[in-house]
């Protein structure tokens, strides 16, 4: 398991080598690959910068992974999430999950970014034509949370 | 007590510091107590702070509710709800 925060950009094909490296009983491996979108809230983005807690947000991150570890049969998991300035098009976010089956590694997967989404500290503000704006937080992004919420 | 305060994003900029350490009177105990005690400084922290501003508080990096308890040498967080991924 590994959570990387970190301003470089990433290539998805060398993560995902090293994720299933050495490791023949992985059947799926699941991957949501989050990008900048030059458009949000009926503005056109320019560009943005992405502001963390250091020292929290990896453990956050590692919080979520384990949680995601102990609620389904995975192998392993891999989240890395860019901070500082960004542009469209760019990779913000990638969640990795290996498993034996699909099943379990798209749920797993679903988990993380949905828990990162509402729970790791990181912030965003954007550059538009009316000027530079802070994100706010959607309440889409709560529900989908919520739909994980343990069975009792 | 001394804590260690920090801000971020929004909160940050409106209160025009990333953070400070700060010696609290005996009766601030909870984390909820430190917020009144920074929106009673007026100006920009009673702005930022204000009753209906949606913030999150952690306390040495965990996510809690204004009713932590603090303790000698904590870090007291306060930031807007987050928007990463």
């Amino acid at each position: 398991m590994a959570v990387r925060v970190q301003t470089a950009d990433f290539d998805l094909t060398t993560e995902l080598a090293q994720l299933r490296a050495n490791t023949p009983k992985v059947g799926a491996v699941v991957t949501f690959l989050g990008t900048v979108r030059d458009l949000n809230e009926g503005e056109h983005v320019a560009e943005m910068e992405l502001e963390h807690y250091p020292g929290m947000t990896e453990k956050s991150l590692d919080d979520i992974v384990n949680q995601a570890k102990a609620r389904w049969d995975i192998f392993d998991a891999l989240v890395i999430h860019r901070v500082g300035p960004l542009k469209p098009l760019d990779q913000i976010v990638l969640v990795a999950v290996t498993s034996a089956h699909r099943g379990e590694a798209f749920d797993a997967c679903e988990f993380i970014i949905d828990y990162l989404k509402t729970e790791a500290p990181f912030w965003k503000k954007e550059q538009t034509p009316a000027g530079a704006r802070w994100v706010d937080a959607r309440v889409s992004d709560d529900e989908a949370m919520a739909k994980w919420a343990p069975v009792s | 007590m001394q804590i260690h305060l920090k801000f971020f994003a929004s909160l940050r900029e409106a209160v025009g510091t990333s953070g400070e350490t700060l010696t609290l009177p005996a009766e601030i105990r909870s984390a909820g107590d430190v917020r009144a005690l920074l929106h009673s400084r007026g100006g920009v922290w009673a702005e930022a702070l204000a009753e209906g501003k949606s913030l999150r508080i952690a306390c040495n990096q965990q996510m809690v509710d204004a009713s932590a308890m603090l303790s000698d040498g904590c870090e007291l967080a306060f930031f807007p709800p987050v928007t990463g991924g």
